[in-house]
């Protein structure tokens, strides 16, 4: 009889040269690429091995204008004019079209931003499509979506999108504003331009008329002209709380509408009787899932003390066999950390919670050298004054701590400036409805985490934002009710 | 040269997915006004309405079970495939009495009507279920389930899209549907099959039969398998008579006169409502 | 003790036990990793025939495959065992001389498992006496549906008494139990009753083995080792006919219980036209072109 010492992977590479890919990128304003008035352009890198994707134009003031100038435009003269459900047959299009492409789509998201095939492939893209096709259904039928109301159009709405789910945050910031009638500027983040420009192409291909969309490259400063544009009725805007908050001064006194979907530090929630495996898996899923760059992460794991010993163990067994390396490879859990800035926070945060006292478990799994990488890492002995569970990491790191009573993990949910998510697993379905009900978050997930529809509402409470995106609450933050 | 000769259409049923020809072995001579083009209609016998049945029941249990999501990207489908077959469908209303403008206008309408309900598949539900504010520690929930089989007798007087305003919101809902088509202007009812077999439709989620109202009626709405039965006209007899043989097992009765179904009002996510069951799930809030 | 089993097993969630096969699923096996696997999963095979028309003709014809899979590609393995009617064992004892294949019987009234206890011990007895290495059983279905545990393990712990030095594989007939709780429980009982083996279905019902099944248990053997160390083999048996399932189950077994467990030692597939599947696959990974039926013997 043979024995095996150990099965390895080999490697299982997604192949690359079926993409497409230009060596330069301008911007896409009025329905065209072109040059940025200053002639810059900065590079996009593949964070996994440090190497240069392409070039990207830069928009300056003058071309944040032109794009304004272009979606106000075409706004009043074609969008609209237009009879609404001729306007969602080209939000179906963009949809189908995301279908036929999804393959070059995903690799081209895993090259620039970092996170494994596996999750482009299987959940960015399909999603992305999914969002596209949901709310193109809706732009002939608002009249029900609002009792008593009609909903119109704001305008012109300006959007700015963060780096861990570029295409997917596109799709969710499109969609919405295109079906209920607006026309866009959208600014995609700095680190992630390139799945952008390629929807740029594939709203060419749908022959949505020129200006609906444009689409602007550029860091804080292009950020900052956009939203403090005169001629902007609303600003969509996903990312730090931070900026958040800069973004409600700047419009203050100003009439602009504005969603924000900020940061978040989740209690995801085990108690005795959940099924615990399922749980062991649900805490993989809400932390180390898209290398814990998710503004719903589970990033606070709250275990009943009488399961606490096992689950951490199931845990740390489970971590171990989560492959991190080569995002392009089929098999990689954990793929690149965005970018060196993100890199340098989150070892901050993990030296700080050894500093402050924290066990650290982290999988010995080999790194690469070139590229931005960081091990799946758990903290026990941590407790709420900790700054590690106190604040959003924005990676694989998870701090953990026991709770003995329903109330106690409750208070303990709450007691954060935070309410974005949270999870909850328990086998009795009278404790799901108690407790969801009563913790102070915009989604929570029982007995699931990290779970997504374009036609589920998505949005926080407090300091985690203003403001929904999916389902008809997505819908009202695009329209006014008259 | 000599004149090539053409290969002339059959016009067979559509049950469960394949194209039979009627069990009866019976047919209806169809011609246009002129009498220049004659065809040979299957007049659907109540064993084609009841193997009809059989594929229905059969399939509307996986149909519902799909996502709403799945059935909204089939329904945009057919939408797809409608549009592909303009010319097919521009000569069958044509021969059948249209102006080529009122036919282009038929064919614009049923391809849209069809990705309106496309668009509502996945999104009825939002607003038809509801959570409710009772006053005990429970929650309470009101949710939409598909009724099942729908038998339906479509509009006489329209070919395509009266046809395709009744089928449309039905298989939204998860419903499966058994549907007799215009006894007048049969023509298009099964092309429209042809349309439906290559969209990814589930075969017996919507099976076609053509024949005499008369001959069928009474057997479309007296199955005892039947969740729910739709009737379109203006026959006071029929009417009743429909109304009659529900009681048998208490079927709802879903019932439009003759109107213009190019109208926008006709379509509604309410024709959904029509053909959904509401559910109501109390559960215990506590710890 | 069946109650002490109860208070230990935790629930299971149905939709996260078949997400997280699905993710088990996405992995991709290629190269040399998936030649490895393909030999793997051939030496793990349980080559079965358990048709009321088996003759003692069609038993010799399979041992003999068993030993010479496909004799023009050098280096196959053997499969780990023929599995019979009880009936058939000293013939299959007699073909396989030599070979190092070992011979299963099944037993206990397979496959209802509907008889009296003694009936059941004495069917036991005699496979063991006429050379069988390994007894498959059946559990009583019915008494663990009406919640009659002890019973279930009672009988099982009689059965491997019975079995002497035979390995004991216990068949929980999961199709029949329905949920992924009761499979947990079965396991359970069946490992804390004396089980070498735990093994999903007789292949006689649908459905047979199929995934979310598989993980539990392999869940259950891996929190039972946590528990008393000890190592309990795991045979998914029935629905296995393609080689990419059976590789799929090698993941499965790899990320829930470890490398140890790759090993006909402790994994068997009860499976009768796996075998041929996995040789198509070897010669296309050899030779790089997609195999017919007609090149591979069928017994």
């Amino acid at each position: 009889m043979k024995k095996v010492k150990t099965w390895e992977y080999s490697p299982a590479p997604e192949s690359t040269d079926h993409i497409q890919l230009k060596d330069k990128y301008d911007l896409f304003i009025n329905g065209e690429f072109v040059p940025s008035s200053d002639g810059k352009y900065f590079d996009t890198i593949n964070p996994s091995n440090e190497k240069k994707i392409a070039e990207v134009a830069q928009a300056g003031k003058a071309d944040v204008e032109k794009a304004v100038a272009s979606a106000r435009k075409t706004y009043d003269k074609t969008w609209s004019k237009m009879p609404a459900k001729e306007r969602g047959k080209y939000i179906f299009r963009i949809a189908r079209l995301l279908q036929e492409r999804a393959r070059e789509f995903s690799v081209i998201e895993t090259l620039d931003g970092g996170k494994p095939i596996r999750e482009s492939r299987d959940v960015d893209v399909p999603l992305a499509a999914a969002h596209f096709f949901y709310h193109a259904g809706w732009a002939d039928k608002l009249e029900y979506a609002f009792p008593g109301r009609t909903a119109k159009p704001l305008g012109v709405v300006g959007q700015i999108i963060p780096w861990n789910f570029p295409l997917l945050m596109a799709a969710w910031k499109l969609a919405p504003a295109l079906a209920t009638g607006n026309t866009v500027v959208l600014k995609p983040a700095e680190t992630t331009p390139l799945t952008a420009m390629k929807l740029a192409e594939i709203i060419q291909e749908a022959d949505l008329p020129p200006g609906v969309v444009n689409i602007i490259n550029g860091a804080g400063e292009t950020g900052r002209h956009l939203v403090n544009h005169g001629d902007i009725n609303k600003i969509a805007f996903t990312g730090s709380t931070d900026v958040g908050k800069y973004i409600m001064e700047s419009v203050a006194g100003s009439g602009k509408k504005y969603t924000l979907e900020l940061g978040g530090k989740a209690a995801n929630i085990i108690f005795e009787d959940a099924a615990i495996d399922q749980a062991v898996e649900g805490i993989i899923n809400a932390i180390f899932f898209n290398q814990g760059h998710v503004c719903c992460a589970g990033s606070r794991l709250y275990v009943q003390e009488g399961v606490a010993e096992e689950v951490i163990a199931k845990l740390q067994k489970r971590m171990d066999t989560l492959i991190v390396g080569d995002p392009l490879d089929k098999n990689t859990d954990i793929g690149a950390i965005n970018s060196k800035m993100q890199l340098d926070k989150i070892k901050e945060y993990v030296k700080l919670g050894k500093n402050e006292g924290g066990t650290l478990y982290q999988t010995s799994c080999s790194l690469p050298k070139k590229g931005y990488w960081f091990a799946p890492t758990i903290f026990t002995d941590v407790s709420q004054s900790n700054r590690i569970v106190q604040e959003e990491i924005f990676g694989p790191v998870l701090a953990i701590q026991t709770f003995r009573t329903v109330d106690e993990v409750i208070a303990k949910a709450n007691n954060s400036p935070y309410g974005l998510s949270g999870g909850v697993w328990t086998d009795k379905g009278s404790k799901i409805y108690k407790v969801s009900q009563d913790i102070r978050a915009g989604v929570i997930w029982a007995n699931t985490f990290n779970k997504f529809d374009p036609a589920s509402p998505f949005g926080g409470y407090k300091e985690s934002g203003v403001g929904s995106e999916g389902g008809i609450e997505g819908l009202s933050g695009y329209v006014n009710l008259v | 040269m000599s004149e090539r000769i053409n290969i002339q259409k059959t016009y067979k049923l559509y049950i469960g997915g394949k194209f039979p020809r009627t069990e009866s072995g019976r047919y209806i001579k169809w011609a246009d006004k002129k009498n220049s083009t004659v065809v040979n209609i299957c007049r659907g016998s109540r064993k084609d309405f009841r193997n009809a049945m059989v594929s229905a029941r059969g399939a509307v249990s996986g149909w519902s079970s799909r996502t709403a999501y799945n059935r909204a990207q089939i329904l945009y489908r057919v939408g797809e495939m409608l549009e592909g077959r303009r010319d097919q469908f521009m000569a069958e209303l044509t021969l059948q009495g249209l102006s080529k403008k009122q036919a282009e206008k038929e064919i614009n309408q049923s391809i849209d009507r069809l990705i309106y309900y496309a668009g509502w598949a996945d999104k009825f539900q939002q607003i038809f279920s509801r959570v409710n504010p009772v006053s005990l520690p429970y929650f309470n929930f009101t949710s939409t389930e598909a009724t099942g089989v729908v038998a339906a007798i479509a509009p006489d007087d329209s070919s395509l899209l009266g046809l395709v305003s009744i089928i449309a919101p039905v298989i939204a809902g998860g419903n499966s549907i058994v549907i007799m088509a215009s006894e007048s202007f049969p023509l298009c009812s099964i092309s429209f099959g042809e349309v439906l077999y290559t969209s990814d439709v589930p075969g017996g989620v919507i099976n076609i039969l053509t024949g005499y109202r008369s001959e069928l009626i009474d057997h479309f709405s007296s199955h005892m398998d039947v969740n729910a039965i739709i009737y379109c006209g203006d026959n006071e007899d029929d009417k009743k008579l429909v109304e009659m043989n529900a009681a048998l097992n208490v079927k709802h009765v879903i019932q439009f006169p003759v109107q213009d179904w190019a109208k926008d009002q006709h379509q509604s996510p309410y024709h959904i409502l029509k053909c959904q069951e509401t559910k109501t799930t109390w559960h215990p809030i506590g710890v | 003790m069946a109650l002490e089993i109860q208070q230990y097993t935790h629930p299971i969630d149905q939709v996260n036990a078949q997400e997280r096969v699905a993710r088990l699923f996405s992995r991709s096996i290629k190269k040399e990793s998936k030649m490895q696997a393909l030999h793997l999963a051939l030496s793990m095979i349980d080559l079965t025939t358990l048709e009321g028309k088996d003759s003692e003709g069609k038993v010799k014809q399979l041992c003999y495959k068993a030993s010479h899979l496909h004799d023009k590609y050098p280096g196959l393995p053997n499969v780990a065992a023929i599995c019979v009617y009880p009936n058939m064992v000293p013939i299959a004892k007699k073909s396989l001389d030599g070979t190092g294949i070992n011979v299963a019987s099944v037993a206990t009234a397979f496959p209802s498992g509907m008889a009296d206890i003694k009936a059941k011990l004495e069917e036991v007895k005699s496979v063991v006496d006429a050379g069988a290495d390994e007894v498959d059983m059946v559990i009583s279905r019915g008494k663990f549906l009406s919640g009659n545990y002890g019973y279930v393990s009672d009988e099982i712990s009689q059965v491997k008494e019975a079995c002497g030095k035979a390995h004991l594989k216990v068949i929980l007939e999961t199709g029949e139990l329905v949920t992924l709780d009761n499979v947990r429980l079965a396991s359970d009982i069946a490992m804390e009753a004396g089980a070498d083996f735990i093994k999903t279905s007789t292949g006689k019902i649908s459905p047979a083995a199929t995934p979310p099944v598989v993980l539990t248990m392999l869940e259950a053997i891996r929190d039972f080792q946590t528990k008393t160390g000890k190592k309990i083999g795991m045979k998914p048996a029935g629905g296995i006919g393609t080689a990419k399932q059976a590789i799929q189950y090698l993941v499965m077994i790899k990320e829930t219980l470890g490398s140890e467990w790759l090993s006909p030692d402790l994994f068997r597939f009860g499976a009768s036209s796996l075998a041929n599947d996995i040789l198509m696959q070897i010669m296309k990974q050899t030779t790089g072109q997609y195999q017919s039926k007609d090149y591979f013997s069928i017994d």
